[in-house]
């Protein structure tokens, strides 16, 4: 039996309640994205200027700082899987922890033992789901965080990979997060944190742009001890925010094509409720005009 | 030895999250571990951590700014001076009564730990610079 009017009609309307409310998802993440990308675009002077500066520490004194000294036999990984704390972004934080799986994989392949550090409730749940032990986990921030929140990270990432292995610290630090490509792409990706690679700028230097014989205050040192731990909150504070803007893109679409899937249901159901509604009048017509027959023909019979 | 360029500094105090102030100043004194530095044009490159947390920056207009950088470092190349800090502020900007009850706070909590003693030198900065700017 097809369904009844009713039927019909209240699914029609519980339907285009859901759109309503994808919509406003859809116009929320909208106008959030733009916050995030210029929230991206004003901690850009921070870290270019911090990453020259570590760059001209870097090339202008010799010197081995723990941070950025390779262990000979790297034994355990840690690895920052940044994901979001809210569903209803399309295959966002899955993807990103299919990305991290393989890292894990590639890891695990190479001998190291997996320390994981995760940001993001979608992350923590699927760890807790799975019954994996996390060193570590923030959330409550993942579509606009804060830089005390990656400084907060980034201290006990430090903290971890200072530590001798023996007791429970790890030789390298991993970041798998989303980055923000552009509005229709977001491509999960992999960077190795720590040991910090000898940054020499995003590009080559060009020939007149040659970084100046810096004077060191107190020594060069010293300024190191105090530029890395700045520069590695800075480079986690960025994944962090392509995170975010890429979380409100995957929203955005996500939530764009439910609305757009609610809308063609509910144009099928007016049309079925159409249709229901139409063959119940035609039979109630036929059935008045059957009965109508009837009751002449029985009305001449007795004449 | 600083030569006279007749130039002016390009200053930028830059947070973690935000530009704070930009502009062309004539002299920016910060104090580094190892004293004040005073940064006139001309003045050779130099990379140097701030202690103290206040950096002074006289701008062309004779307008006389102070901000709380609290850890933060200070660098100086071709005449720009860049000030960075996570949680930089300028002076003004900052309200002297909850600066002042932040650092009781802080000193409240006591200097035991280093980040109760970063905590306060944070909050000593803030109000130095509150106090120098009203």
């Amino acid at each position: 039996m097809p369904a009844t009017q009713r039927e019909l009609k209240d699914r029609r309307a519980s339907v285009s309640t859901i759109k309503k409310l994808t919509r406003a998802m859809e116009l929320i993440a909208a106008s959030r994205i733009v916050k995030a990308q210029q929230r991206a675009k004003a901690a850009g002077p921070y870290a270019r200027e911090l990453t020259r500066a570590v760059s001209a520490v870097a090339t202008f004194s010799n010197v081995d700082h723990p941070l950025t000294t390779e262990k000979p036999n790297p034994k355990r990984a840690a690895v920052l899987l940044i994901t979001s704390d809210r569903g209803q972004a399309g295959a966002y934080s899955s993807s990103v922890i299919r990305e991290g799986e393989r890292l894990n994989q590639l890891l695990r392949d190479g001998d190291k033992e997996i320390v994981p550090f995760l940001s993001g409730r979608k992350g923590i749940a699927y760890f807790t789901f799975r019954q994996r032990e996390v060193e570590q986990s923030w959330s409550g921030d993942s579509d606009g965080p804060s830089f005390a929140r990656a400084r907060e990270i980034a201290d006990a990432l430090i903290e971890a990979f200072l530590k001798p292995t023996e007791e429970g610290g790890v030789d390298e630090i991993h970041i798998v997060f989303t980055r923000f490509v552009s509005m229709l792409t977001q491509k999960p990706d992999v960077i190795r944190l720590l040991p910090l690679e000898v940054v020499e700028g995003e590009e080559a230097p060009a020939a007149e742009d040659v970084l100046p014989l810096y004077e060191f205050e107190p020594s060069a040192e010293d300024v190191l001890d105090g530029l890395l731990p700045k520069y590695v909150a800075s480079r986690i504070h960025f994944c962090m925010l392509q995170a975010a803007a890429s979380e409100l893109a995957s929203r955005q679409r996500a939530m764009k094509s439910a609305t757009d899937n609610a809308q063609d249901l509910i144009e099928r159901l007016t049309r079925e409720y159409n249709q229901v509604r139409q063959s119940a009048i035609t039979q109630e017509i036929s059935e008045i005009v059957g009965g109508a027959n009837a009751l002449a023909d029985a009305n001449a019979g007795s004449e | 030895m600083a030569e006279d360029t007749g130039k002016h500094l390009e200053v930028a105090l830059v947070a973690a999250e935000r530009v704070v102030w930009e502009g062309q100043a004539t002299i920016v004194v910060a104090r580094t571990t190892d004293g004040d530095v005073g940064i006139l044009p001309g003045h050779a490159p130099l990379l140097g951590l701030l202690q103290g947390g206040t950096v002074q920056v006289r701008t062309v207009d004779g307008e006389f700014l102070v901000a709380a950088a609290p850890d933060g470092f200070i660098s100086v190349a071709n005449d720009r001076v860049s000030i960075l800090a996570e949680n930089a502020e300028l002076g003004h900007d900052i309200d002297l009564e909850e600066a002042r009850r932040e650092l009781e706070q802080a000193l409240a909590a006591g200097t035991a730990s280093e980040a109760d003693a970063d905590e306060v030198r944070a909050a000593e900065a803030r109000v130095r610079a509150a106090e120098t700017a009203s």
